[in-house]
């Protein structure tokens, strides 16, 4: 059946070429596969039959760093995409680049979009806001770390799985309790940097680079060597000597062994959800992301992770018209709730929380509504609206192998961080000679 | 001694050479030259602006004690890939050409595995080493040992040596294997009859003989330890754990294609050109003189 109706679509596109022709075609390069690739098809498609203007094209590009990269290749190749997806560490490449970017808001406005941009989450919308407030691109898929508890291997190990994690100071003596209970596992991570350096230092609500995380100028340095940030490192450190805490990679690979019911603890994004819940054949559970009781003023709010969606620069009104169009639809109130339900990412307003809320989904699925409150809990500070740095993916990986030297027991947190900023600044200071 | 062949006019030679000539042009010297003129700048990722530094980059580089640290893991990387994809190669042709019935088959089998692309051998090795499923870390699990290459450097390193030998040893079989084939039987009889055991034959005669095969091979894998072992690095290590794996091609990669930063990127392509210049160069110069042909 459906495919007579393919085929009949395809003989009279054929046919009506002129009818074709009448279609703008908008180019949207994203980052997703698997399940996500599936929900991000679908919006397309909804969004194409919703109207009969314009027809976005998805095309896969690879993992995040990939899109990034194929997408600055086909710049200089004027070949570019008028939609592209980019995480959350290239934000700040995206804004230094002033003659490759239209910002979202206007293409958004112009395609008529009654755009509010009080309307988003705060924290959302800070990390890719200008100092003057607009909105540069669109958040697309947003999420914040948060603490997921296997109960039944909390209740193997002989500890109350409803026990009290908001804490670290609770985390440290439940992963003892669980060490004694036999737990080979007591806690495991994905993302190191982002959660355990870049949350924490926003979740204490202290700085992880100066000139407010680098939202007021390339002139930034890393200030991940300060106290709240060796004093937690030396405690993972501490636990991983003690094999509570297990390194398993520097990116997701965590996920695997917790999913499999491996781990009683882990830290991971929200957006786990998805995850989790379909593989996991153990009881879970969602709690916020610990923090120490007493530093700093914690808890303030978390940071996000994730992409956005930037318009590129260099193509006709009309396909504009069509992005601004898609970008409009992306951001409307229904899309949104259902994306955030379906997907475990943030929703981008707070009006798509609400429908969320009045649907009874977060009384369905408890737990899920934890990173939105973790999120929206507090006003965000200088030091938590999120990071701008320049050469931000690969200073992460200078902070991976630091990292590294900290959990095998080769550095002292203090070395290691103090080593991670020296060699992240000459980095800043390149980004900044490039963007002068 | 040596044949020269001599032509006539100059058209036929200089059209005989051309298409070597165009594509060494093309693929080689406009490369070679964008690198060098890039090297000269940092330019903004989306080639909007760029300052001129001069020599600005390979300052930077060369005051950066994580990269000279490189050179040093790339050395050692380089000298343990090209012994251990040379050395098995060089014992499983020699098993082979002492067979007389079904070498063929083995000869075959053992030139599968350079059909494997590097990243998807990459891949395979990191499953069989996987410190959570992979079947050889079970094993020595079980034999007491405690793998963990995602912590270990010295782990990591020998995963990623023998991930990237282990196709090349195919490569190196074919070459010994057919250069064994050419050493004169007469030679290795009379040898034989003068009561000289296998052994003693193969150190004597057959290992002078192979010398330009070895030769070539130590040069052409120097070569590719240095730049096509990259898939390899990206899919198991990701030149972790800290640097312990970042050999030069695997960072000139993580600045130009993680850190957009063509300048740097583009001066060590700069360096890595020299060095495997100078390598080739020292390896005719001073290696070669041994080799008999």
């Amino acid at each position: 059946m459906k495919k007579s109706i393919i085929g009949a679509l395809a003989v009279s596109t054929f046919l009506s070429p002129v009818a074709a022709m009448a279609e703008t075609e908008v180019q949207f390069w994203h980052a997703f596969t698997g399940r996500l690739g599936e929900l991000v098809k679908a919006q397309v498609e909804e969004f194409n039959a919703s109207q009969s203007d314009y027809k976005v094209v998805e095309s896969h590009k690879g993992n995040y760093s990939e899109t990034l990269n194929a997408g600055i290749a086909a710049f200089r190749a004027k070949e570019q995409p008028h939609i592209l997806m980019v995480f959350e560490v290239g934000t700040a490449t995206m804004m230094a680049a002033k003659g490759a970017v239209r910002p979202a808001h206007e293409v958004m406005a112009q395609a008529g979009g009654a755009l509010d941009q009080d309307s988003y989450i705060g924290a959302v919308k800070g990390y890719y806001t200008s100092t003057e407030g607009d909105m540069l691109s669109l958040p697309f898929n947003a999420s914040t770390p948060v603490l997921w508890v296997n109960r039944d291997a909390m209740e193997a190990a002989g500890v109350d799985p409803d026990t009290d994690l908001s804490t670290w100071q609770n985390v440290d003596a439940a992963l003892t309790a669980l060490k004694a209970g036999g737990e080979d596992c007591p806690l495991v991570t994905a993302w190191q940097s982002w959660i355990h350096l870049e949350n924490l230092s926003a979740y204490h609500d202290v700085p992880f680079a100066s000139k407010d995380n680098g939202f007021a100028g390339v002139d930034t340095e890393l200030m991940l060597n300060g106290e709240a940030q060796v004093a937690h490192l030396t405690a993972m450190g501490q636990w991983a000597k003690d094999g509570k805490f297990i390194y398993t990679g520097r990116r997701n690979e965590g996920g695997a062994n917790f999913r499999a019911g491996e781990c009683a603890l882990f830290t991971e994004s929200s957006a786990g959800y998805a995850g989790i819940s379909s593989e996991a054949e153990f009881a879970f559970e969602v709690r916020p992301l610990p923090y120490w009781e007493g530093v700093g003023n914690a808890p303030q709010n978390t940071i996000i992770g994730g992409a956005s969606l930037w318009v590129m620069e260099g193509h006709e009104d009309e396909e504009y018209k069509g992005a601004g169009a898609f970008l409009n639809f992306l951001s409307s109130s229904d899309v949104q709730a259902k994306w955030h339900q379906d997907t475990g990412y943030l929703p981008i307003t707070a009006e798509a929380s609400e429908a969320t809320k009045a649907a009874g989904f977060y009384d369905a699925n408890p737990g899920t509504d934890i990173a939105v409150i973790q999120m929206t809990a507090n006003e965000t500070t200088a030091n938590s609206n999120g990071l701008r740095l320049g050469s931000f993916d690969q200073i992460r990986g200078i902070i991976d192998e630091e990292l590294e030297g900290i959990w095998s027991g080769d550095k002292t947190a203090q070395e290691a961080m103090d080593s991670a900023k020296e060699r992240g600044d000459a980095l800043l200071r390149r980004f900044e000679a490039a963007n002068r | 001694m040596e044949k020269r062949v001599t032509f006539k006019g100059w058209l036929l030679p200089v059209l005989l050479i051309a298409p070597q000539v165009l594509i060494s042009a093309v693929f080689f010297f406009y490369p070679a030259g964008q690198a060098i003129w890039q090297s000269l700048f940092i330019p903004d990722p989306f080639g909007l602006s760029s300052q001129f530094v001069g020599l600005g980059n390979f300052e930077f580089l060369l005051g950066d004690k994580f990269y000279r640290t490189s050179f040093l893991t790339t050395a050692t990387f380089s000298i343990l890939v090209t012994l251990c994809s040379m050395i098995p190669a060089l014992f499983l042709a020699v098993m082979a050409d002492r067979l007389i019935k079904g070498s063929g088959v083995y000869r075959t089998l053992l030139i599968w595995p350079y059909a494997v692309a590097p990243a998807v051998a990459g891949v395979l090795w990191l499953f069989m080493f996987n410190t959570r499923v992979g079947v050889v870390s079970w094993y020595l699990g079980n034999l007491g040992y405690d793998w963990n290459h995602v912590l270990n450097g010295g782990e990591a390193m020998g995963l990623v040596v023998v991930a990237s030998a282990w196709g090349r040893i195919s490569y190196n079989f074919l070459f010994f294997f057919a250069a064994l084939q050419a050493v004169p039987k007469s030679v290795i009889e009379a040898a034989a009859i003068d009561g000289a055991r296998f052994w003693r034959r193969f150190w004597t005669i057959v290992l002078p003989l192979l010398s330009p095969t070895t030769f070539f091979l130590l040069v052409v894998n120097v070569v590719y330890s240095f730049f096509e072992t990259f898939g390899v690095i990206h899919t198991i290590t990701s030149g972790g754990p800290q640097q312990s794996t970042t050999v030069l091609v695997y960072k000139v990669f993580a600045d130009g294609f993680v850190g957009q930063d063509l300048g740097s990127s583009s001066a060590q392509s700069v360096i890595l050109l020299v060095v495997v210049g100078l390598l080739t160069v020292f390896q005719f110069k001073f290696i070669e003189k041994r080799v008999h042909y």
